[in-house]
């Protein structure tokens, strides 16, 4: 996974709350068996009108995106992550996210960041008043900056040293494989097996 | 102090626990299916690890098999690759598979309890959110990632994070005609598509009691759009009853040893909920959605609502562009919206049961002109079944269509889709934009409604057709 410490870059507002991850890529494009390739489907149906704002061309290159409530709702698709990332972005910002999406991203390296949704309207009207406006994401202090805003976020510390470590989940759990072990020993046996080996 | 049913159940499968780490629980099933699992495969392949556990672990094929013609070669080569996929994983890594053809096919959150795999106090994890579904049994049951399903297949462990508990209690009884799918869509419109974040819910009191197992399946089954993580009931009777003799139950002497554990994961009395609400089941009928998220329903006999009625500016925003895409308009009575199709089927309404409540419905009478209806069993076991009870005779005499095996029009990763503009009334469990195809619109309903809709062409409920049999017969 790769390491995750502080971030700097230009933002799209999204001001839409309840973005599910059939939004973000829809199911037709969860047909392909690799992690990378998805940036054209991201937010593919709002990207066919011109009017959506990731078709401005002044937020190409944009890495920050800052999103309305409950982002990521719907299935497990981690698709929806890659597909983010694929297109670039770095970091998403919103009140609320959806649990799986949370976990998700937090595995993949995408920083997710809670803040109160006045934060974002603040950030909302600043990112669009002026489309150059850099915004900060710094893991290391856990807070947002950007001209005029300072805002702390929540990460459990847990979640923030993978991340800053860049540290792979099944690397740790391995360390511990003889706790699996000794779990496995002492289960029932009434449990159910789907193959006699 | 007493603990919560998930609470219990979480405790028994704690593998490690340290100060500041989330804790790294055991799973004992890990159930797959080839949308979620090529990349997770990979990753082993790349770091040279096996499947650790493939006793605990089993796949099937549901997202992209086609409900026509499924001797022949899958028609779409990018669909017909990931199964391909998943039948080369499966082979290189000793896990069993239940591929399409196969009598064990079909959903794979009806084809765990069908096999009897999924059980009262276990861990089941599934790269689906909609694992939520096994939680009906007293399982401790979440969708995961692809990253997650890797490192269950490497680990058959998770690390997680405690999720806190909240409870439903629905007392009373559900009156006649208003089934679960009715009952779990007033709940989520009730506490709202983010409501039950950060929990696990569980289900309790006398309605949810006299649910059958797989009515309860539909409950825990749409946990995921009220945005909780899990959904659980207390395992009973009725739950035993169910399992006994299917083909992974436990025998003997670990039959005995499973249920008396098994009666011991209820919800102390004293065990206290971080959040509960309670829910009148009596003040409950046919429920339809609106809109496109969840969330977005109303009783069938309500009007569409007006957006300015919203407090709440993202929620005026979200019914505005709901209706939009909708093509409906404030203050329409949703029992006259006209649809196209008619979609019985899904991990949450196309089980046996499901199909029987919409063949009551269909029965003596005639899907309505320009009405499509698609009929699409669970799995191949539902469908066997079905067709011993002579359903499908019912069905195909109404002129519904009667399909194989598959999640089909639910998420319209195969070719069963709605055009851009047309409208369904689906049982399956989410309305989300572009869900069943571009464009297309979804009013989330009961297998009862769903029928009664494809007769008369309208949003309607069974006593509708009641009211509607005299002239609608006399044309038959
Ligand atoms: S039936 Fe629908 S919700 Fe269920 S697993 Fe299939 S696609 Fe997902």
């Amino acid at each position: 996974m790769e390491a995750f410490t502080t971030h700097t870059g230009r933002a799209v507002p999204l001001r839409h709350g309840n973005v599910d991850t059939d939004q973000i890529i829809p199911a037709h494009w969860l047909k392909k068996v690799t992690r990378d390739g998805f940036e054209d489907g991201l937010f593919e149906a709002w990207r066919r009108d011109p009017d959506f704002v990731l078709n401005h061309p002044e937020r190409q290159g944009a890495t920050v995106l800052i999103a309305g409530p409950d982002f990521g709702t719907g299935s497990s698709r981690e698709h929806a992550v890659w597909a983010l990332q694929n297109y670039g972005f770095k970091t998403v910002i919103s009140s609320r996210f959806a649990d799986i999406f949370r976990g998700n991203s937090l595995k993949n390296g995408l920083l997710t960041v809670v803040l109160a949704q006045e934060t974002i309207d603040a950030l909302w009207a600043l990112t669009e008043a002026d489309p150059t406006t850099p915004v900060t994401v710094d893991l290391h202090t856990r807070q947002v900056h950007a001209p005029g805003i300072t805002a702390a976020f929540d990460l459990d510390e847990n979640a923030r040293w993978r991340l800053l470590n860049g540290l792979d989940d099944i690397s740790i759990t391995l360390h511990n494989e003889h706790q699996i072990t000794a779990y496995e020993a002492t289960r029932p046996t009434h449990k159910p097996r789907t193959l006699t080996i | 102090m007493g603990r919560t049913l998930a609470e219990k159940v979480w405790d028994d499968h704690v593998v490690r626990r340290a100060e500041g780490e989330p804790d790294l629980l055991f799973i004992d099933l890990h159930l797959l299916h080839e949308v979620t699992s090529p990349q997770a495969f990979d990753g082993l392949r790349q770091n040279g690890r096996r499947v650790r556990r493939r006793d605990l672990t089993i796949a099937t094929e549901d997202h992209n098999t086609p409900t026509l013609d499924i001797d022949k070669p899958i028609a779409d080569p990018v669909s017909r690759a990931q199964l391909e996929t998943l039948r080369a994983n499966c082979a290189e890594f000793g896990v069993r598979l239940h591929p399409l053809g196969d009598v064990e096919q079909g959903v794979v959150h009806v084809v765990g309890p069908q096999l009897g795999l999924t059980q009262p106090g276990t861990t089941v994890v599934c790269g689906d959110s909609h694992t939520s579904t096994h939680g009906a049994f007293g399982a401790l049951a979440f969708g995961i990632g692809t990253s997650q399903v890797e490192h269950v297949l490497a680990t058959q462990t998770l690390p997680m994070a405690r999720p806190k508990t909240m409870a439903i209690t629905v007392e009373g009884e559900l009156p006649e005609g208003v089934s679960a799918k009715d009952l779990i869509l007033a709940v989520i419109a009730r506490i709202g598509t983010g409501g039950g974040q950060g929990y696990i819910l569980e289900y309790r009191g006398p309605a949810i009691e006299r649910l059958s197992m797989e009515a309860r399946m539909t409950v825990c089954n749409m946990s995921i759009e009220a945005g909780a993580r899990a959904g659980m009931i207390a395992p009973d009777e009725t739950t035993f009853a169910y399992l006994k003799d299917r083909p992974h139950a436990p025998r003997g002497a670990d039959w005995e040893a499973a249920v008396a554990y098994w009666r011991t994961l209820r919800t102390d009395a004293d065990a206290v909920f971080d959040a509960e609400v309670v829910i009148d089941a009596a003040a409950l009928a046919p429920f339809v959605t609106w809109g496109t998220n969840p969330g977005q329903g109303a009783p069938l006999s309500a009007c569409v609502p007006d957006p300015a009625s919203y407090e709440d500016a993202s929620q005026r925003l979200a019914a505005e562009k709901a209706l939009n895409y909708m093509g409906l308009s404030a203050g329409q009575p949703l029992r006259g919206i006209r649809v196209d199709t008619v979609f019985v089927g899904s991990c949450t309404n196309g089980r046996i049961e499901d199909l029987r409540a919409a063949a009551a419905v269909l029965a003596g009478h005639r899907v309505a002109d320009g009405v499509r209806m698609l009929v699409v069993p669970g799995s191949v076991r539902v469908a066997l079944q079905a067709v011993e009870e002579g359903l499908d005779q019912v069905f195909t005499t109404a002129g519904a269509e009667w399909r194989h095996a598959g999640c089909s029009m639910c998420l319209g990763m195969n070719p069963d889709q709605l055009a851009p503009g047309e409208r369904s009334a689906s049982t399956s469990n989410r309305n989300f934009e572009g869900r069943q195809g571009k464009g297309g619109r979804t009013h989330l309903v009961s297998p009862q409604v769903a029928a009664a809709t494809a007769v008369l062409g309208h949003l309607a409920s069974p006593a509708d057709l009641t009211e509607a049999a005299a002239p609608a017969t006399a044309g038959v």
